[in-house]
């Protein structure tokens, strides 16, 4: 029993999952009908992966069909796999009794291309416009823009989805004419710009109607596939800083690629996925998002890559001695973000609490920055006569021993020798 | 130092704070009846809860603090820590005694203690609001129950009646043996006598009492549970980092 439809999910799930987005906030939708689902507010992630990764929507392909052939992609027309495709009702049945039982905050759709862009287009837009009409679901929707699909089509997707996006894939335009031929980041701006413009535009109406419907509320985002190509971390963190910058993007995450392919213009299968150099991305774009920093301080062409071994707020630290010690009893919140071991939470406790008196180490710890990182660059209440000024590569090798690294000296698919 | 033992109430609690005031009292230790052991070497005062004391005492608070922070007294009220009550109490009289302001002094130990017993339970009640497994009964209610670490059933009535406007449901905590029903109007409290077939050392709830849909929609999520992951990622210290076993008994995706 259930043999078909179990067949189904599993293939096409299974075939989505490299699009690593599952975020589920920043919508405004809220159940005012008395109908199913509120898509308000923070998101919720209701389980995790063994792999650590969050699982909040019901991630899905409607076909895993495809008349592209991308080399990074297991869709690919080329590559040998079972294909499969789901019927409008099942895709909206699953989300429906998914969403009752609290399995998920909504549905994440996308689709292989079949037939053409707006063939494709079309019958994902009639997914999601069942569920908001005819289901009443005001859970959250994350659906992925066709390339190449009509801008009638596009706007009548943003009326009923909270988010859409669409993958960049690689990071420099070389890299995906390597890759994928037929694909260029010229067909990925256009519609990018013209949901961004329409988002403008309702939201303009918004400040002179009082009901004007929803136009993706939850805004664009994107994804870039790290490690296919040998692209550098520069390269990557100013395409993303483009993108936030010219498209008010929400996200852009960063995939590591997991070889899936024999092809000779790829790492072979079997290699370590770069989940390092991932993890450091993201840190980088959270610097650029949270932290102040502007990417020229983070990547440039002394620096053109992260370093794997320390975070990317304590190498650029280290690279700027002479903008420390910090006092955090006087400083600006700005620099005080800066020191590493403090995040945005500690920032904004110690700037209130100082002004109730001297903050000593007590306080910070108690605060919970993380003390012994940010010990090197800070002063304090109560802080020790510092007697001799330490180099940076001093002060890195002390923080390296006291820290344990997440991350396994060697990673788990390679053998040691003794 | 006096000792002031209450019913363990958020209004009792409140009473001792009027009572620190009308007996002009210095340090004071508050100690809930549950957790008080009396000894012939020192007295105590009984804190007895009353409606109005209490209500002076949040009124004052309320002048003092926005509506967030006193949301933030009463999730540090529903940690059940007994440590909690103290700080409540001192918590309170510092903010009776100092300016408008005075709650963001992170350096003063109850003001960050408070803070960060909110912090707990809001992250409970969060986890709860992820983890919490709805099975379909025969009779088209929703039904799960939990064992939270916090009393943070409270807490969830407005996310769950928000979301599930058109679905009968049951959250039940077994820990504190009550539950809330919402019946498609309001959310009610309820305690159960739990019957042989439907035990609290169940995980689920008997196949017999479920919707004929049910065990499709079980499996199907776990098979997608299985799909999502990414082998060559694995990496099960993050896993149980967000999932913490304790919690496994309940997720149907954990299930064999």
């Amino acid at each position: 029993m259930y043999e078909r439809i179990r067949e189904k999910l599993g293939i096409l799930a299974d075939a989505a999952k490299y699009d690593v987005s599952c975020s589920s906030s920043g919508s405004n939708r809220k159940n005012e009908n008395k109908g199913l689902g509120d898509a308000e507010g923070t998101g919720i992630c209701h389980t995790y992966t063994e792999d650590g990764r969050c699982v909040s929507l019901l991630k899905v392909l409607l076909t895993n069909h495809c008349i592209f052939d991308c080399a990074f992609c297991v869709s690919r027309r080329s590559n040998d796999i079972k294909r499969a495709a789901f019927s409008v009702e099942e895709v909206v049945e699953l989300t429906i009794n998914f969403y009752r039982r609290n399995y998920i905050e909504g549905l994440f759709l996308s689709s292989g291309i079949f037939k053409n862009a707006d063939y494709t287009m079309e019958r994902l837009v009639r997914i999601v416009k069942k569920l908001r009409t005819e289901e009443r679901f005001n859970g959250y929707i994350h659906l992925k823009t066709i390339p190449g699909a009509s801008e009638e089509l596009l706007k009548e997707a943003g009326m009923y989805a909270d988010r859409m996006s669409i993958n960049l894939e690689m990071p420099t335009e070389a890299g995906l004419k390597i890759l994928a031929p037929e694909k260029s980041h010229e067909e990925v701006k256009k519609p990018l710009g013209f949901i961004q413009k329409s988002i403008t535009q309702f939201s303009d109406e918004k400040a002179l109607i009082k009901h004007v419907p929803k136009f993706v509320p939850a805004g664009q985002s994107t994804q870039i596939v790290i490690g296919a190509t040998p692209d550098t971390d520069k390269e990557i963190m100013h395409t993303a800083n483009a993108f936030y910058k010219n498209f008010s993007l929400k996200r852009v995450y960063y995939s590591g690629y997991i070889p899936i392919s024999n092809d000779s213009r790829l790492p072979v299968i079997g290699s370590q996925p770069p989940l390092i150099r991932e993890n450091r991305l993201y840190q980088a774009d959270w610097l650029m998002r949270f932290y102040g920093f502007n990417v020229q301080e983070i990547l440039n062409d002394a620096h053109p890559n992260l370093d794997v071994d320390v975070d990317p707020k304590l190498s650029w630290a280290l690279r700027h001695l002479e903008q420390f010690p910090v006092d955090v009893n006087t400083a600006d919140y700005r620099m005080i973000l800066r020191v590493p071991g403090i995040g945005v939470t500690s920032a904004l406790k110690i700037v209130q609490a100082r002004k109730f008196g001297r903050l000593y180490k007590d306080h910070l710890k108690k605060i919970g920055i993380s003390f012994n990182k940010a010990r090197h660059f800070i002063r304090y209440g109560d802080s020790p006569m510092q007697l001799k000024e330490y180099e940076a590569g001093h002060i890195k090798g002390i923080i390296l021993a006291e820290s344990h690294s997440k991350y396994q000296k060697n990673p788990h698919n390679q053998l040691s020798l003794f | 130092m006096e000792t002031f033992v209450f019913d363990g109430t958020l209004e009792g609690l409140l009473t001792a704070v009027f009572y620190c005031y009308q007996k002009k009292s210095e340090k004071v230790k508050v100690v809930s009846s549950a957790h008080f052991h009396p000894d012939v070497f020192h007295q105590h005062f009984t804190v007895v809860s009353e409606d109005d004391k209490a209500k002076r005492v949040w009124a004052g608070l309320r002048k003092k603090l926005d509506p967030g922070w006193m949301l933030n007294i009463y999730k540090a009220f529903l940690s059940e820590q007994p440590q909690a009550f103290q700080h409540l109490l001192d918590f309170a009289r510092y903010i009776i005694d100092h300016e408008q302001g005075a709650e963001t002094n992170f350096g003063n130990s109850d003001v960050l203690a408070i803070s960060q017993l909110e912090h707990k339970v809001h992250r409970e009640k969060h986890r709860m609001e992820a983890f919490i497994r709805f099975q379909k009964t025969g009779d088209d209610i929703f039904y799960a129950h939990i064992e939270p670490d916090f009393n943070v059933l409270p807490l969830l009535i407005k996310h769950f009646k928000n979301r599930y406007a058109d679905q009968k449901w049951i959250i039940y905590d077994l820990k504190r043996k009550y539950g809330l029903f919402y019946d498609l109007e309001k959310v009610e409290e309820i305690v159960f006598d739990f019957t042989e077939e439907m035990s609290p050392s169940l995980n689920a709830l008997p196949a017999r009492l479920l919707d004929e849909k049910e065990e499709l929609y079980t499996i199907l999520w776990k098979d997608y549970f299985k799909n999502v992951n990414i082998p060559a990622r694995k990496n099960m210290k993050l896993h149980i980092r967000h999932v913490p076993k304790r919690y496994w008994k309940y997720l149907s995706e954990k299930q064999g």
